[in-house]
């Protein structure tokens, strides 16, 4: 059955904590305000035992408000009380008040029409710490002869929106996330680690022993591996290693802000990716796990970014918007200072199995992860950062030996660009990086530059 | 405030909890950001709550709630047990806290100007916006500053009969301008890429002067675009004190946490290629190397009273002449490898664990300055501002990026070089230190957003440090 938001005392709860704060601000300001409620527990575990476990209740209130022409200041507060949003409405109205007008304030958003959204699902919702540390066990005994380290989570949130502009909305979200590794000792040398992961809306669609078995197989895979001179490979990655490297261009690249000050790459209209490459951003997706309204109670829908290689989006908020003169695109994160942001982006996937692209290979290298990646220049797109949890040499394309980690420093959007692309996997799945989550496939790309050893 | 986080801890007793400690955390913060004369955010935070540890056998459960209530303290305090007991269902081996003094006690950090009670507002935005003005003038399309400021009061309790309330005030600004060129951009910040913060007042942002520094900054960031490329060698490397803070708290402050070294963040944040089994013996670095962890600097950013588990903070010895002798603990860690707890366990909030983390770890002053290793280098690079970072999961192998460089020759500063890069392993590259700065020119920086954790949380670590000279490093990897 459908949700019914208005049945909802979690959503009742929210609307009136909302509508107090409207009722305290009176008609001294324009206004919105939000109210999450929601807990968050993580279960996390390392040498095969569980060795933090955490939880928690979690609410907050989001205030922002709009005096004169333009004056805005936003709070927020974890205390609901009247004391608390009393401070709350006074500290904001008081901030804006000494503030001076943005000539570009594009005004609160109207009342739009939703997406029929709700990544929900309530048995995760109620998910005890039992329930995690089941899916811990599953994973850890996977490997029973390795050790075993990560985490299971589960997050519920209810969210309230409402505004002196007519804005009064609702949504709720569940994820549940299984990230870990095993590692195995080697005969002589460090030991390998191997890794798995699942995101899902639902705790009941991750499978522990599944998850766990992925991680020890890519473990023992990769005990005695050999070392690999620096120089540019063909190269597959897998969608964790594909999520690692979008965080750049979804974060610095496609923000409408950033593109009218000039620091991102993007030119629209032009072919800067492969014709294989669809990137579009869309919380309305069934396998998306965002709200159907961004931090400005602009609606979402699937916004495009890249068709056949060809750049045609840029991820706005309503300042951006305004300034572009376009529409808001609902990719608002709640800061002007930083401007939109793509919270929910797809990679188009393709028709090939990881084993297919692998077996394209005569020579290159299988990378099931890369780590500590950082952006050395906006505009290049240049990243540095290291392989872990599984780097294999693919010789006649085949699988043969695993690799001794390699640090990489390489350019995303060349990595990417027309005639890099060689093939597209069929196994995109929800990945977390360190924006968020995202939708991505393996890829098999002509060329990756590593720069170095790992260790040394 | 007492009562509820008392009530908290009683609660996990009655429900099994051989321990428990609870703590309640009220924090103001406030952020705010200009940019190009604008100021374009100004976010001001109240959060409060409290976080309930409790350890039955050898597992530990946490549960906090935003609600500062008895009734919500002691469901708290029943529920960290029951996720105790849910970690028993994959257990680990015995486990014994680190013995720790009973402690009552208040402390309180010191400050001249408190920024969100002694100065308004409009100075605050002022500062920013005529920091941003300088820079614009002098040239540059984005011209960008900020600042950000805790107010934070804790209560701690623990089922040992420890009662103590702190009261930290943590500040600090950074102003930063961007150049962009034909398919670049070059960015000079200051007084360091993430500023300068300290466990002190808004004197700390008074003292940086980011409008004086401003036209420079910008001037140098358009400088750069015209600068020719580092080039592509082995070299001596001379770094500036804020570049070393990166350095030390990359290759030296991570790679010595207890917790990564036990395998703790294995999945996550890694482990270190330190063996607890060396600890005492191993070289880390040349016989200039002297680092410390020392929670009791005056403003330091990595500074307080006690740590989350009721620990007084401490100096600690880390290298000593170049040996490996210290690391970072708290009190379930610290007996793994037969010490006591160095009082450096925290939590960046009432809703999270806290977790070893580094407090002040620094280097100590040698006997030499930027001046006089500059004057020693007949062929090197001086490279300064840290601009990227990236690490292996051992802390081992790194590759950091700084904002700009000088080419030095025959011991004189020459042209200026962009994109400066360089690459070493952590225990050569420090076992190559020939040159220390001296006590004049000891800076103790401030990170204010330490990545750490799952769910992640964000710390305030101190690192004092000087310039310091490296031989035969790889610079110009691209």
């Amino acid at each position: 059955m459908a949700w019914q938001p208005e049945a909802d005392p979690l959503v009742a709860a929210g609307s009136g904590v909302c509508d107090e704060v409207l009722q305290r601000i009176g008609g001294r300001a324009q206004a919105l305000v939000t109210c999450g409620t929601g807990t968050s527990a993580l279960t996390r575990f390392a040498n095969s035992r569980i060795h933090q476990n955490m939880a928690s209740d979690e609410q907050h209130v989001r205030l922002r408000v709009v005096v004169g022409a333009g004056q805005v200041a936003q709070a927020t507060t974890t205390r609901v009380d009247p004391d608390g949003l009393e401070r709350l409405v006074k500290g904001c109205l008081a901030a804006a008040a000494l503030r001076p007008a943005d000539p570009e304030f594009p005004g609160l958003a109207d009342p739009g029409s939703l997406a029929e959204v709700d990544h929900w699902d309530d048995v995760t919702a109620a998910a005890d710490p039992d329930a995690r540390a089941q899916v811990v066990a599953d994973f850890v005994a996977a490997g029973a002869d390795l050790e075993a380290a990560g985490y299971c989570s589960t997050d519920a949130g209810t969210h309230v929106l409402r505004s002196t502009s007519g804005l009064a909305y609702a949504s709720r979200a569940t994820m549940a996330q299984v990230d870990g590794i095993h590692r195995a000792a080697a005969p002589s040398g460090p030991p390998t680690d191997g890794c798995g992961q699942g995101t899902s809306v639902r705790l009941a669609d991750l499978n522990g022993a599944r998850l766990g078995a992925v991680a020890a197989a890519k473990a023992r895979a990769g005990t005695e591996p050999v070392n690999l001179e620096p120089g540019s490979y063909e190269v597959v990655l897998e969608p964790r290693a594909v999520a690692a490297l979008l965080l750049f261009p979804a974060w610095l690249g496609f923000n409408a802000k950033a593109h009218a000050e000039g620091t991102s790459f993007v030119h629209l209209g032009e072919q800067q990716l492969d014709e294989q490459i669809d990137l579009w951003d869309d919380a309305t997706d069934q396998r998306a796990l965002g709200r159907p309204y961004d931090a400005e109670g602009t609606p979402k829908r699937r916004l495009d970014l890249v068709r056949a290689g060809v750049s045609v989006g840029l991820a706005h908020d309503r300042r951006s918007a305004r300034l572009a003169g376009v529409e808001p695109t609902g990719s608002s994160i709640g800061s002007e200072a930083f401007g939109g942001y793509p919270a929910d982006l797809f990679l188009g996937a393709g028709q090939q199995s990881r084993d297919d692209l692998v077996a394209g290979v005569e020579r290159g290298l299988l990378v099931s992860d890369l780590w500590y990646n950082r952006i050395l220049d906006p505009k290049t797109q240049v990243v540095t950062g290291l392989t872990r949890n599984g780097l294999f040499l693919i010789e006649g394309g085949e699988v043969t030996r695993p690799v001794q980690d390699l640090r990489y420093t390489q350019s995303v959007i060349a990595a990417l660009g027309p005639g890099h692309v060689l093939g597209i996997g069929d196994d995109a799945a929800l990945v977390a990086n360190e924006g968020g989550v995202v939708h991505v496939p393996s890829l098999r790309l002509a060329s990756f530059a590593f720069t170095g050893g790992a260790r040394g | 405030m007492f009562d509820l986080a008392t009530a908290a801890v009683e609660a996990a007793l009655a429900a099994g909890a051989r321990y428990a400690d609870a703590r309640l955390m009220v924090v103001r913060y406030e952020s705010m950001a200009a940019k190009n004369r604008v100021v374009e955010d100004l976010t001001q935070t109240e959060t409060a709550g409290i976080g309930v540890r409790a350890l039955i056998g050898s597992s530990w459960g946490f549960q906090s709630t935003p609600e500062l209530t008895l009734a919500a303290a002691r469901g708290a305090g029943q529920r960290a047990a029951a996720v105790a007991r849910a970690s028993a269902r994959v257990a680990g081996p015995d486990l014994e806290l680190a013995p720790a003094p009973v402690v009552e006690a208040s402390w309180q950090s010191t400050w001249v100007e408190h920024p969100l009670d002694d100065v308004s507002l409009t100075e605050r935005a002022d500062l920013l916006v005529g920091a941003t003005g300088a820079m614009a003038d002098a040239g540059v399309p984005l011209a960008q500053a900020s600042h950000q400021i805790w107010d934070t009061e804790k209560w701690f309790v623990s089922s040992e009969g420890s009662r103590i309330d702190q009261h930290l005030l943590e500040c600090g600004a950074v102003i930063d301008a961007t150049a962009i060129g034909d398919g670049e951009t070059q960015r000079r910040s200051y007084p360091g890429v993430r500023g300068q913060f300290g466990t002190r007042g808004w004197e700390l942002v008074r003292e940086i002067d980011l409008l004086a520094n401003a036209p420079r900054v910008a001037e140098e960031a358009q400088a750069l675009l015209r600068a020719p490329q580092c080039p592509e060698t082995t070299t001596t490397l001379i770094l500036g004190s804020e570049q070393m803070a990166l350095q030390i708290h990359e290759s030296i402050g991570h790679a010595i946490e207890l917790d990564r070294i036990l395998g703790w963040e294995a999945a996550f944040a890694g482990t270190s290629w330190l063996d607890p089994a060396q600890l005492g013996s191993l070289r880390y670095g040349s016989d200039l190397m002297n680092v410390t962890a020392d929670a009791t600097l005056p403003g330091a950013l990595g500074s307080f009273g006690y740590d989350d588990e009721g620990v007084a903070a401490q100096a600690v010895d880390i290298v000593k002449d170049g040996t490996w002798v210290g690391v970072l603990s708290g009190r379930d860690s610290a007996p793994l490898v037969g010490r006591t707890s160095g009082g450096m366990v925290r939590a960046d909030g009432a809703a999270r664990l806290p977790m070893v983390r580094m407090t002040n770890v620094g280097l100590l002053p040698g006997d030499s300055s930027l001046a006089e290793m500059i004057a020693a280098t007949e062929d090197g690079i001086y490279m300064d501002t840290n601009r990227s970072w990236s690490i292996d999961d051992k802390r081992l192998n790194f590759q950091f990026g700084c904002e700009i460089a000088w080419e030095v020759n025959d011991g004189q500063l020459g042209q200026m070089l962009r994109n400066p890069t360089y690459t070493g392993i952590g225990p050569q590259f420090w076992a190559s230190m020939d040159m220390v700065g001296g006590p004049d020119e000891w800076v103790f920086w401030g990170t204010a957003n330490c990545g750490k954790g799952q769910p992640m949380q964000v710390g305030h670590t101190g690192h004092p440090s000087v310039p310091a000279r490296f031989r035969d490093v790889r610079v110009g990897v691209r």
